[in-house]
């Protein structure tokens, strides 16, 4: 007890471990978060989903915070709907003669931004039996013009993409419309128009309990808090998922490869003999078999499920350089008057080893296994990079996988890279820095240096 | 943490008696022995892998038949051929690209034939690769790669090596200092790998400033004067090499200080400062000359490391290096080149390890070869 106290006394001693400690801490609050917040089911349904799930979302859209940072605002990305109770896309029912019934939305949303919008679309649904629903959409600028959009009949699910549809284009005489919608009238280069706008649509049903809804989708250049991937996907998710990911294959891999190389040497070390030697030539061999190329390997031809990767990494890291230090250490710790008054009193084997031997090396793992941690988080980023990622899961490096594939860096989206790297730094950096520090306070040769 | 040096000698354990040269003889003889089953052993195994026990096959059978299908139906499209005839011809056509692959002979016995091939290195004609100069012989590809590996680690790992010794050495002196504390600050950056600072790299220096290639080894089309060629292979060299070098520097310090101070404070160090010799003095005879043989397995192991090339850092950079080669070989189910890169850095490293156990004995007088090692 009184040891374990004086561990964290020296640790409070050193600021880096102190940093460390808040860095791992934090990470697993978010992992936890990220958890309780997007269940793994739901997590997967979101990561593998496609233009369905994700229609609502601009492509590769830097964050919103961007924005913070850009003299030139862009415009924020939003999708509202009929129904939804807060500042949603309003809708009013009034029943004409005859089963007819006019159905109006109207939606009132703020443009202060120095740039156009990427698109604008309305996805409508409606219920009828044989006469189809009609809307008309117009959008009310600030300065009070009513720019007729379109109108149609509607089918049971319809969309509408402002920038594609022809009469609209023809009608605005103009390529981009987006520009033409939002622009200050005869402006040249266009400057955006400032203000309130307004959408509204006016639908009218011709039968007894046809309905109509409508969902208003608004394509910034800006979304989110961590922007978007080229299908639309919200890289919220796999940053959030990452990080239980990152944690769970980094402390796995370190904590067995660690407990599994520490047993081994301990039996080596203690039975000596033929098992010693074994566990020597298979060490050696072990040197000659190329690590990462072996990895690769099982990744391209059996399975690149993260779990046989992660028993691949421990199987080839266990025989490793640090089984012959720990063999070391067991082969002095061997010859203690304790160990042989423990033999004397008929201890067995396996009560030796594991209750008089290993417990003498654990302050040693401990910094070990710290900062070995960052070297798995980082292997499991490098094949995801290779394009040896786990299929299914969401990780950090399938991300920076993905956005090396689409050119991000070519293309300046440089967000895309740029936060899951952080967020693996911040880790590797924390596990280090927490790992330097324990090594300093538990191996005695490197106190005060 | 510290840099320990990595022998993998065992020591035989001889009786005193025998001369010294039949004593470091039969070192010899045994250690080369070991030595070279544990590569029989570890070629074998990465075999065993590069094939999955056979699985390999099924995948390049599979696909030879898809393509003799596809071939045969594009050779007959234009002529009147029965069904029958056609089936003869595909099956005709696969049989004999079997042949020629070599799999019409079980897999066990291909393996063992492979493994003596290998150890012979006889390396054998690559399955799906080519090299540039159009060859399918695994040494062409592999040599036509080496050069291209040997410049970016070797410039790399060298200024690494030299630089992170050299400026440990000076901390170690002033440990302490304000210098001292900033790379033991900076020594957690080296948690991430190169690729990692890769990434970073190619968007300051690439993206951003545009100062710089964001891959690649020379610049297309390749200068035909020699100097502009060499200016541009220096261009492209800088951001991968820098990388290799910022990913380990700092750790690489940290390590051979620590190792270093150790060292510095035995008596015999004290002893010599009271003596009041030079510093320079003392670092030379009393912290280099006992620190020796670590420092030389250190480079004797990275000098072989060259050889597996950084496979990450190099698809990053889209540098054409040996690590490269080996990741698209495995892409393309190519057990020859996989193989062959593999037996040759465990020649390599066996060939290393038995030199370094005659190097210890050489610049360590405590230590005899073949003397009971512990």
């Amino acid at each position: 007890m009184n040891k374990l106290k004086d561990t964290i006394r020296d640790i409070l001693y050193y600021p880096s471990a102190i940093a460390g400690a808040i860095i791992i801490l934090l990470l697993i609050a978010l992992a936890i978060y990220a958890m309780i917040k997007i269940p793994y089911s739901e997590a997967i349904r979101l990561w593998r989903g496609g233009e369905e799930v994700w229609y609502q979302n601009p492509k590769t859209a830097p964050p919103s915070w961007y924005n913070l940072f850009l003299a030139k605002k862009q415009p924020v990305s939003f999708a509202v709907k009929s129904g939804d109770t807060e500042g949603s896309l309003l809708k009013k029912v009034t029943p004409g003669k005859e089963d007819t019934a006019s159905i109006d939305f109207t939606y009132s949303f703020d443009f202060n931004y120095d740039e156009f919008p990427q698109e604008m679309m309305v996805y409508f649904t409606s219920t009828f039996q044989s006469k189809q629903p009609f809307v008309s959409i117009y959008l009310i600028t600030p300065d009070e013009r009513k720019i007729r959009i379109s109108d149609f009949g509607l089918n049971a699910k319809q969309n509408f993409r402002f920038s594609q549809d022809e009469k609209l284009i023809k009608r605005l005489k103009t390529e981009n419309v987006m520009v033409a919608l939002f622009s200050v009238p005869k402006s040249d280069p266009p400057v955006p128009l400032k203000g309130t706008y307004q959408l509204v649509i006016n639908g009218v049903t011709f039968e007894k309990g046809s309905d109509i809804n409508a969902e208003f989708v608004f394509h910034g250049k800006v979304f989110g808090l961590a922007g978007t991937d080229i299908s639309r996907r919200d890289l919220m998710v796999p940053l959030l998922w990452g990080a239980p990911i990152a944690l769970a294959f980094g402390l796995l891999a370190a904590l067995g490869t660690a407990v599994l190389t520490m047993i081994i040497a301990a039996i080596g070390a203690w039975y000596g003999g033929w098992v010693d030697d074994l566990i020597q030539r298979i060490t050696e061999i072990n040197l000659v078999l190329p690590f990462l190329a072996i990895l690769i390997m099982v990744g391209t031809f059996y399975n690149r499920s993260i779990w046989t990767i992660l028993g691949v990494t421990v199987l080839l890291s266990i025989f490793t350089g640090s089984i012959k230090s720990y063999r070391a250490i067991f082969m002095q710790v061997k010859e203690s008057t304790y160990i042989e008054a423990a033999r004397a009193y008929g201890a067995s084997n396996i009560r030796i080893i594991f209750t008089y031997l290993i417990p003498r090396i654990i302050p040693l793992l401990i910094p070990t296994l710290v900062s070995s941690v960052p070297s798995y988080v980082f292997l499991e980023a490098s094949l995801a990079v290779l394009g040896l990622g786990d299929p299914v899961l969401p990780t950090w490096g399938k991300i920076i996988n993905d956005a090396e594939m689409n050119g991000a860096l070519y293309k300046g989206w440089y967000y895309w890279i740029i936060e899951p790297a952080v967020l693996l730094m911040v880790t590797g950096l924390g596990f280090a820095m927490l790992g330097f520090a324990l090594d300093r306070i538990f191996n005695p040769k490197l106190r005060g240096l | 943490m510290t840099a320990v040096p990595q022998t993998l000698s065992e020591g035989t354990k001889s009786k005193a008696g025998t001369s010294t040269l039949s004593r470091v003889a039969r070192f010899a003889v045994i250690r080369l022995v070991t030595l070279f089953i544990t590569v029989v052993i570890g070629v074998f195994l990465t075999i065993m892998i590069a094939n999955m026990g056979g699985y390999v096959d099924e995948i390049m059978r599979s696909e030879i038949r898809e393509r003799t299908i596809m071939r045969v139906a594009a050779m007959t499209a234009n002529q009147e051929v029965t069904p029958e005839m056609r089936k003869k011809l595909t099956e005709d056509m696969i049989k004999l690209e079997e042949k020629r692959l070599g799999l019409d002979t079980p897999f066990m016995v291909r393996a063992f034939r492979y493994l003596g091939n290998a150890l012979q290195l006889n390396l054998g004609r690559a399955v799906n690769m080519i090299s540039d100069s159009g060859s399918r012989s695994v040494r062409a590809i592999i040599l036509e790669r080496l050069p291209a590996t040997l410049l970016l680690m070797g410039t790399s790992e060298l200024i690494l090596f030299f630089s992170s010794v050299f400026i440990a050495l000076s901390l170690s002196r002033n440990y302490g200092s304000i210098w001292d504390k900033i790379v033991i600050a900076l020594s957690p950056t080296s948690a991430a790998p190169p690729w990692f600072y890769g990434i970073f790299f190619i968007l300051i220096f690439a993206a951003l400033l545009k100062i710089l290639p964001f891959g690649g080894m020379v610049d297309a089309p390749p200068p035909t004067n020699p100097v502009e060629y060499t200016l541009s292979l220096l261009k492209h060299l800088i951001l991968p090499g820098a990388s290799l070098i910022f990913s380990s520097l700092f750790l690489s310090i940290y390590n051979w200080r620590t190792f270093f101070l150790i060292y510095s404070s035995e008596d015999y160090v004290e002893m010599a400062k009271a003596k009041g010799l030079a510093s320079r003095d003392i670092e030379r005879r009393y912290i280099l000359r006992p620190t020796l043989p670590t420092i030389i397995t250190n480079f004797a192991l990275l000098v072989i490391s060259l050889w597996t090339g950084a496979t990450i850092t190099e698809t990053v950079f889209l540098w054409p290096g040996l690590g490269r080669t080996l990741y698209q070989a495995i892409g393309l189910y190519d057990t020859p080149v996989i193989v062959g890169s593999t037996i040759i850095y465990a020649y390599l490293l066996a060939v290393t390890v038995f030199i370094l156990d005659f190097v210890y004995a050489l610049v360590d007088p405590r230590v005899k070869v073949g003397g009971s090692g512990q």
